[in-house]
């Protein structure tokens, strides 16, 4: 059985599966059942000066695709509405009764150092293992000029990182915001105020849809909406890329990070871990289910782990990371080819289709004594894998590299750019 | 053998009864129709067009159906198939657009694509029961001879196409098959007659009831009176078994059994016997078996001479019969109808076994099973009567049906016919496809 223990930024936990700053994990009561669940740990529900905010009734929009709940998902709800002694009071029995458990508190205060300054010792009495900085909130509270509001000028994630870091002892995660163009900005940004980590992805600005009726947008509150955080199993490709992007980077890879977005599974898990994160954060998945999908998060993991030889989470962390490179590093002598596997097709003709309309007509729809065939035509196929994509059957397509037969080329050294960087001269 | 025939109606509680002949595939519903209609892969090309004999645009109208479009869904289906609420429950899926599904292929496990059809039509039928929009009048007059599928489809076409349709028909309602020849519970809820009046919300076509052909009508005064006409008249024959003891009480042809019940409001006042034996291996077998066994009857076998494979009723329907209790009894032929005091109390039959040509003939053992009441179905038979005129047929036959050529025309010019009166499988989904082929084929003739 592999090792799943965590020591992210020196705060350690029984295994990588934290749940985010949200609804579940705004009281002890939600916690506590995610603990007995057997999460490693949580970050708890963004607390606030008080008096606490209001929020709305009608919080949540989604997106269902065929059929299928919660593709992606958005909300509208601001940090938590409860009062915060109430919130420190219940942090600290909890730490108490779960020492072995990973317990972050996420803050978000106004953008001046008083505030930040006066919220801290009270948080940092409560024995909590750490503070995340809400700087990602999209909706509401940046309105106010917190949340993203504050994520989004690296100027600004530093100043408040390094109050943080000079008025507590605590560690200091800073949450990163997905709206913005350039996520090594604010990355770097917190690195310079002395952050001890990133996380990253807080949730994208969104419109999960529009009410034809009431000609609104959704979540509708009283016949009117507002955009929200998107967030699900839609935005994990978005997370993975600026954790990949931070990862990669030279000066920020000793920067440890925790992966967030659209997390639903030990396998999405193991490729945020793959592409550089230390730890993972869970939301929309837990509130789709239920706390307890930990147990398979759990259990597939460290089966993979066993059946890959990995014996820690370190072993495999990161490996992926060399080999997310840039566009012009890429072999363009590379060729891979389609491959129809003519015994398990099933005649429904969708490469064909998909080929034929969209791409390269690279794929011929016959009929061989009335039945249907789709053959690949190798000349045309420039292995762009849509095909393999659009088949429905498992391993029906598959793309075969071929045999090099040519050194590696890349953009900077081909003969069509007009930019390309001469050879030395022998 | 007991001493008298057990025959007797109100077998069962009227609860029970109204349940056993309630929808017996109740449709998806919303939720249900969206996650079926996501597993269809939108084929191109796809095989299950192709299967269908009125070639419906079925990956066309599921997608709709997931987009939540069903306005759409349904005005597709309705184009290629205005019986497509019927054919939507009573299909052979298996046997033609689900047998074609690539899922079957891939898992066994087709889209449910009669189920999706349903969903569509029902939607429609509730939501706009007069969807259909007629072309300019031509002044043209085309007779139709049967109001079933076959001629109502072509009825509903030509009224599209802005012809006025007499329709004759010579039972008192319309509907065929639709309402006197499939099993109750395949079209609960008096479908039959809301399709036929959803069908006839199009105009422009009159029914007149009480007209048979070869007695209120003949073909030629029609062929005189009317721009075309399109017979549809179905089988009108049932085959004897050529037996003794045919004429025995309780001994009934299987069509008439069904015809009762299906116009009998009270399925309590129906009577049906304590042991029911079925002769026969298709369809109609399988429906009387079943709803004999519905109406309270203990014990019902259908017997066939040949195997499993050689019946004309799909697996799906043996397997229906069976879970309904029908018990089916293979490589068997009746040998005599046996009696007492004028009611039939048994059957005697012979084992049969396949000879060196592939026939099943007799293998000299015997069997006997008890009987209150035997019904008959061992298959329908077209009569020509009607079409002679001069002790000779006026048109060309086929395998003992009326020859029609691609688009529906028989020899006489101006004379087309379609549905079970010409050869090719007896379905509902094909005679509906041979009335939109000739009625096609008649606006092409009168029009041109």
């Amino acid at each position: 059985m592999a090792d799943l223990t965590t020591n992210f930024a020196g705060i350690r936990a029984p295994n990588p599966f934290w749940l985010a700053s949200a609804p579940p994990t705004d009281k002890a009561y939600n916690v506590v059942r995610a603990f007995e669940a057997g999460w490693g740990g949580v970050v708890w529900k963004t607390l606030g000066e008080d008096p606490p905010v209001v929020n709305v009734s009608s919080r949540y929009g989604a997106v269902s695709y065929n059929g299928v709940r919660i593709a992606g998902f958005n909300n509208i709800e601001l940090i938590t509405d409860r009062p915060l002694d109430l919130n420190l009071r219940e942090i600290r029995q909890v730490k108490r009764d779960w020492p072995d458990r990973a317990v972050i508190v996420s803050l978000m205060v106004p953008c001046t150092e008083d505030a930040w300054k006066s919220i801290l010792a009270p948080v940092e009495d409560t024995g909590c293992d750490g503070i995340e900085l809400n700087f990602g909130c999209p909706h509401g509270m940046s309105e106010r000029n917190m949340g993203a509001a504050v994520g989004q000028v690296p100027e600004y994630v530093e100043m408040v990182t390094a109050w943080c870091k000079q008025h507590s002892r605590m560690k200091v995660i800073v949450k990163l915001t997905p709206n913005i163009t350039n996520i090594l900005a604010p990355a770097r940004a917190a690195l310079a105020g002395g952050a001890d980590a990133v996380s990253l992805i807080n949730t994208v600005q969104s419109i999960t849809g529009v009410d034809l009726d009431q000609m609104a947008p959704e979540p509708v509150v009283d016949g009117q909406g507002t955009h929200g955080g998107y967030c699900g199993p839609a935005v994990k490709p978005i997370a993975l890329r600026m954790v990949g992007d931070i990862a990669r980077e030279a000066d920020l890879r000793r920067l440890p990070i925790s992966g967030i977005g659209g997390i639903s599974s030990w396998r999405d898990a193991a490729e945020f871990i793959a592409l550089g994160a230390g730890s993972v954060q869970v939301c929309t998945a837990a509130m789709h289910h239920g706390f307890r999908i930990v147990d398979d998060m759990i259990d597939g993991l460290s089966n993979w782990m066993d059946s890959k030889g990995y014996r820690t989470l370190d072993d495999f962390r990161g490996r992926a990371v060399p080999n997310y490179v840039h566009w012009s590093d890429l072999n363009l002598n590379f060729k891979t080819l389609a491959r129809i596997d003519q015994d398990l097709c099933i005649k429904c003709g969708l490469c064909h289709i998909a080929c034929e309309d969209t791409s390269h007509q690279a794929i011929a729809a016959l009929r061989v004594d009335g039945a249907r065939r789709y053959e690949v035509i190798d000349a045309e196929c420039v292995g762009c894998n849509l095909c393999a994509h659009v088949c429905p059957v498992d391993d029906c397509i598959t793309m075969q590299p071929q045999p090099a037969t040519l050194p590696k080329l890349v953009w900077p050294q081909h003969p069509n750019n007009p930019m390309r960087i001469p050879e030395a001269a022998e | 053998m007991t001493d008298t025939a057990d025959i007797a109606a109100g077998r069962l509680p009227p609860a029970q009864l109204a349940a056993n002949f309630a929808d017996a595939h109740p449709p998806l519903s919303p939720h249900e129709a969206v996650v079926e209609a996501s597993r269809c892969y939108f084929c191109h090309d796809a095989p299950c067009i192709e299967a269908c004999p009125t070639g419906i645009d079925i990956p066309g109208f599921i997608r709709k159906i997931g987009t939540g479009n069903l306005r759409g869904a349904a005005r597709r289906i309705l184009e290629a198939n205005v019986f497509g609420g019927s054919c939507a429950r009573v299909c052979p899926t298996e046997i033609l657009c689900e047998a074609a599904c690539v899922r079957t292929a891939e898992e066994d496990r087709p889209v449910r694509i009669g189920a999706l059809q349903r969903r569509a039509i029902d939607w429609l039928m509730e939501h706009e029961p007069t969807p259909f929009a007629r072309a300019p009048a031509t002044g043209k007059r085309i007779a139709v001879v049967g109001a079933g599928p076959a001629g109502l489809a072509c009825a509903h076409r030509l009224a599209m196409h802005g012809h006025e349709v007499t329709v004759f028909e010579a039972r008192p309602k319309p509907g065929g098959l639709n309402e006197y020849g499939i099993a109750a519970y395949k079209l609960a809820d008096d479908f039959a007659q809301r399709e036929v009046a959803f069908i006839l919300s199009v105009g422009g076509i009159t029914i007149d009831y009480g007209k048979r052909l070869g007695v209120e009508l003949t073909l030629p005064d029609l062929r005189a009176g009317f721009a075309a006409v399109f017979l549809g008249m179905g089988l009108a024959g049932v085959r004897a078994l050529g037996i003794a003891g045919e004429t025995l009480g309780g001994v009934r042809d299987a069509v008439d059994f069904i015809a009762e019940l299906r116009q009998t409001g009270d399925k309590a006042r129906l009577p049906v016997g304590r042991r029911v034996v079925v002769i026969g291996g298709g369809n109609t077998a399988i429906d009387a078996a079943t709803q004999a066994r519905r109406l309270g009857a203990e014990d019902v076998t259908i017997v066939y001479r040949r195997g499993p494979g050689e019946m004309s009723a799909t697996v799906d329907e043996q397997d229906w019969a069976q879970t309904n209790g029908v018990r089916i009894r293979h490589w068997a032929a009746p040998q005599a109808l046996l009696g007492a005091a004028g009611q039939v109390r048994g059957v005697t039959f012979l084992r049969t076994r396949l000879d060196q040509t592939g026939r099943a003939v007799p293998s000299g053992e015997r069997f006997a099973l008890e009987a209150d009441m035997v019904l008959k179905a061992v298959g329908q038979v077209f009569m020509a009567d009607p079409l002679a005129a001069d002790g000779s047929l006026l048109l060309a036959t086929e395998d003992g049906r009326i020859a029609v050529d691609a688009e529906r025309r028989t020899s006489m010019p101006g004379v087309y016919a379609g549905g079970d009166c010409v050869a090719g499988v007896d379905l509902t989904v094909a005679a509906v496809q041979d009335g939109k082929l000739a009625a096609e084929a008649i606006h092409r003739a009168v029009t041109g």
